[in-house]
Formats: C-alpha cells, sequence, structure tokens
C-alpha cells in the first residue's frame, strides 16, 4: 500500500491586483493620445511614459508628493522608447508594478527590457501594417469613384477603430498582466496581425493604385489610363531595383518642379 | 488673402501636431488634411485629389521614431487648398502641378522643422533632468505642455509660410496659357503610382505570402480599370 501522496508544493505569493478606479483609467488614456508631446532625442519618450503613470502613482501610499510618489515618478520619467501606441502596454504595466511595491530595480530592468518589443512590434503592426492598408483602402474607394468626404471619413473610420483599439486593450494587457506583461506580446493579434495586415495592404495596393491612377487621369480612354499604368509600373520597378538609394518622393518633387518650369517656358 | 493665410496657418498647426504630438488618429494623412485645404478654399473635389496624389507619395515615408520623415500635416493642407485656388481661377492641372511639388517641399521642410523642434525638447529636457530625477510632477506635465505647444507653433508657422507663397503663386500659374498641361496629370499620376507600388513593395515583400496577394489585387485591379475605362 502505498503512502499518503506528497503534499503540493505551496503556491508562489501572488499579490492581489490593486484597485484601478475609472477616474484613473480614463486620465491615463486621455494622456496616452499625448504620450509623444515632448519626444526628444534626450530621453525619447521617457518624460511622455511619466506624465501617462502619474494619474496612477496618485494611488500610492500618501498620494501625490509623498515620497513614494516622487520617487516612482522620477523612475518612470527616465529614457523609454517603444512605438506610440504600444506604450500603453508599458504605461499599464509599470503603474501596476508601481502600485504593488514592486522593488525599483526589478521595475528599472522590466522598463529596459520593454522598450525594444514594444517598438519592433509596434512599427511592423501599425507603421507598416495597419497605415498602408487603410490609406491604400482609401485610395481604392477614391478609385471607384467615391465622394471625398466617404474617402476620407472611412479611412478615418478604418484607422482609428484600430488605433483606439490598440491603445485601451495595451493599458487594459499591461495592467492585467503587470511585470508579466511580456507573455501578452505573444498574442495572435500582435503576432499574426502584422502578416495578414501586410497581405490585406498589399492585396489593396495591388487593386487601388490602378484604379486611383485611372481616376486621376479621368477619361482619355484605356489607351491614356494604359500607358500611364505602363510608366508607373517601369518607375516602380526602377524604384525596387534602386532601392536603398533612390528616394521616389525626392525625384518626384525634381520631376514635378521641372515640368512646371518646361510648361510656362516652353508657352513664353 | 490675409483671413486665408490665418485659417489655414491655423488648420496646418492643428493637423501639424497631429503627426507626432497629439492625437496620431492620422488626420494629418495627406488623403485628410489636403482634402480638408481643398474644402475650406471650396473645393473638396480637386483638394482630394491633391491628397491622393500625396498619399501615393507617402507610402515611401514612414514615421519610424527617430528618423526624419517629411512632415505631412502642416504642408497637405496647404497644398489642397493651393489646388482649389488655382482651380478656382484657372486650370486644374496647372493647379496640381503646382501644388503636389510644392507639398512635397513644404513637406521635407517640415521634417527638418521637426528635428528642431526634437533638438530643442531635448534641450528642455536636459536642463530638467535634475527636477526629473527628483519626480517632480509639474517639471514632467511642463515638459509635455512646452512639446506640444512648440509642436503647434512648428507646424502653425511651416502652414502660414507655405501658404503666403503658395496662394499668390498658384493664382499666377494656373492662368498661365500652357498648352503642355494636358500631360501634367499623367505625368503626377505616373510617379504617385509608382512610389506607391515601389514603397508596398519594399513594405511588404518580406512577409510569407504577401506575393500572391498582390498579384490577385493587380489581376482584380487589372480586371476593373478595363471595365470602367470601357464605361
Amino acid at each position: 500500500m502505498s503512502g499518503a501522496p506528497e503534499p503540493a508544493p505551496p503556491a508562489a505569493p501572488t499579490i492581489a491586483a490593486p484597485a484601478f478606479p475609472f477616474r484613473t483609467r480614463a486620465t491615463i488614456i486621455s494622456r496616452l493620445f499625448a504620450v509623444q508631446a515632448s519626444w526628444n532625442y534626450e530621453i525619447l519618450i521617457g518624460n511622455g511614459i511619466g506624465f501617462c503613470v502619474e494619474p496612477a502613482l496618485r494611488l500610492l501610499p500618501g498620494g501625490a508628493g509623498s515620497e513614494e510618489y516622487r520617487a516612482a515618478l522620477a523612475r518612470q520619467s527616465q529614457y523609454f522608447n517603444a512605438h506610440p501606441y504600444l506604450a500603453s502596454f508599458a504605461v499599464g504595466a509599470l503603474a501596476r508594478a508601481e502600485l504593488e511595491g514592486q522593488p525599483p530595480a526589478r521595475i528599472e530592468r522590466f522598463r529596459t527590457a520593454l522598450c525594444g518589443p514594444l517598438g519592433s512590434v509596434g512599427d511592423r503592426l501599425v507603421w507598416v501594417g495597419l497605415l498602408p492598408a487603410c490609406s491604400f483602402a482609401g485610395l481604392l474607394l477614391f478609385g471607384l469613384g467615391a465622394s471625398p468626404l466617404t474617402c476620407v471619413l472611412v479611412f478615418l473610420v478604418m484607422y482609428n477603430a484600430g488605433h483606439v483599439a490598440l491603445r485601451l486593450w495595451g493599458l487594459q494587457m499591461g495592467w492585467e498582466k503587470g511585470l508579466a506583461v511580456a507573455s501578452a506580446l505573444g498574442h495572435p493579434i500582435l503576432r499574426e496581425g502584422p502578416v495578414w495586415l501586410a497581405r490585406a495592404g498589399t492585396f489593396l495596393a495591388g487593386v487601388a493604385v490602378p484604379l486611383a491612377v485611372m481616376r486621376l487621369v479621368d477619361g482619355g480612354g484605356l489607351a491614356r489610363v494604359g500607358i500611364t499604368l505602363v510608366t508607373a509600373a517601369a518607375g516602380a520597378s526602377a524604384l525596387v531595383l534602386f532601392h536603398g538609394r533612390v528616394e521616389g518622393w525626392r525625384l518626384a518633387l525634381l520631376a514635378g518642379f521641372a515640368a512646371l518650369v518646361l510648361f510656362l517656358f516652353r508657352h513664353a | 488673402m490675409i483671413v486665408d493665410v490665418l485659417v489655414l496657418a491655423a488648420l496646418g498647426a492643428i493637423l501639424g501636431l497631429d503627426v507626432v504630438s497629439f492625437p496620431q488618429a492620422q488626420i494629418s494623412r495627406p488623403l485628410v488634411s489636403a482634402t480638408l485645404g481643398g474644402a475650406f478654399m471650396g473645393n473638396a473635389g480637386v483638394g482630394l485629389l491633391c491628397g491622393v496624389l500625396l498619399e501615393l507619395f507617402a507610402h515611401e515615408t514612414l514615421p519610424f521614431g527617430a528618423s526624419r520623415y517629411p512632415e505631412w500635416g502642416s504642408s497637405s493642407p496647404i497644398a489642397g487648398a493651393a489646388a482649389a485656388a488655382g482651380a478656382a481661377v484657372g486650370s486644374v492641372p496647372m493647379s496640381l502641378l503646382f501644388a503636389v511639388p510644392f507639398g512635397l517641399l513644404t513637406a521635407s521642410l517640415g521634417g527638418w522643422s521637426m528635428v528642431q523642434l526634437r533638438q530643442l525638447n531635448a534641450r528642455l529636457a536636459r536642463r530638467r533632468l535634475d527636477a526629473l530625477a527628483r519626480g517632480s510632477a509639474r517639471t514632467v506635465a511642463g515638459l509635455q505642455v512646452a512639446g506640444a505647444t512648440a509642436d503647434l507653433s512648428r507646424a502653425g508657422l511651416v502652414a502660414m509660410l507655405a501658404a503666403i507663397v503658395a496662394l499668390p503663386a498658384v493664382r499666377w500659374i494656373a492662368v498661365q496659357p500652357a498648352p503642355m498641361s494636358v500631360y501634367a496629370i499623367p505625368m503626377l499620376a505616373s510617379l504617385g503610382g509608382a512610389v506607391a507600388a515601389g514603397a508596398a513593395w519594399k513594405m511588404f515583400h518580406s512577409t510569407s505570402g504577401t506575393r500572391w496577394f498582390g498579384v490577385a489585387g493587380l489581376a482584380v485591379g487589372a480586371l476593373l480599370v478595363s471595365l470602367m475605362s470601357r464605361g
């Protein structure tokens, strides 16, 4: 007969989540939209992180102005870098860590470790995913003949649905996970989102660019549209070929002004 | 004209603030801001044409962190307004042929002004590092407000200078007889299409599976162009 089962090892002590009042949460959310207001080459968005976390620090024992409050605010206003939308993950996690009374050295190590992932994931998800996809969607609507108001509104609504949701979700995840927020960065939205947004963006670009060019040329028949599109395709191939050595928009600036002078000069 | 310049400067200031400081809702994108500029001058349709052309170029210039990139928020509304102002007195193609390169030039200058602003913000922050190390909430909030105010002023100044140059210039250019102006929009569209397509490849080609999505998109696009051009 076997003996009594081994008692389970005691669970690691967990720290109960501190209260996160609605008013504090709302103030942080409103401040998140200005997280980059003092962006600079010295501490990047460090001051912005301190600015966003500050309403939560008022909940520390002693309240605003106490020794704990000032020490925590000083920690949170140091150098920090992240994508501005994903900074909300850091703000939620750091606010919770401070209110839980985590050791300062641990918070500072955590803060340093967060910078890289929040920057690279955000760039891929937003600047190379959501933004171009929504922009190409707006251009597609233009190509299909939509009114100015429709093009503008659809672009803004699509983009900001993603933008605002990302900020709110980031703050919530950061607060829920605290110092374990790195696990949230493996969430399918952040892992697979950039891939699917890139695919959607590529498809939309394929449809939108020819249609937008067609509507810009506006009439003149298939031949004129065709010549414009073939020229654009040749130009795109050249830009891809000289990728990293030539910037198309700078060439366009020169070409545009040169054409303007030529057209005016030819008349004179 | 003075009222137009002042209103456009205010519009450029607000839209320029959106690029980095607040709230980054992309109301500063050319598609939106040039249309707003055109609408202010009474022709949202021409503003949209200018916005679409600038938007095609904007795909090549993504706002990555510390990099220097064209600042579309203060430049595009002036370009859109200039296009609409020119269209009101003369030729749309010549107005766009001025407004689009002018918008690109202003965006480039706007990008330079953002670098200067970041250096100014850095100097302000450096002077207050001691106060930040003491955990001064007033300093933290003060730096945010100072940065946003400086950015608003910067964008307003860029927009005002651009409007002072662009509005009279486009009104003169748009009424000049220019027989070759029929080529203006196809040329701008070719350039814009080339830059946007090239930028799409650069952005997306390293992601697995995107090639087939691009091919499918191009097939649908070509079909629609063919059908709509005949229609």
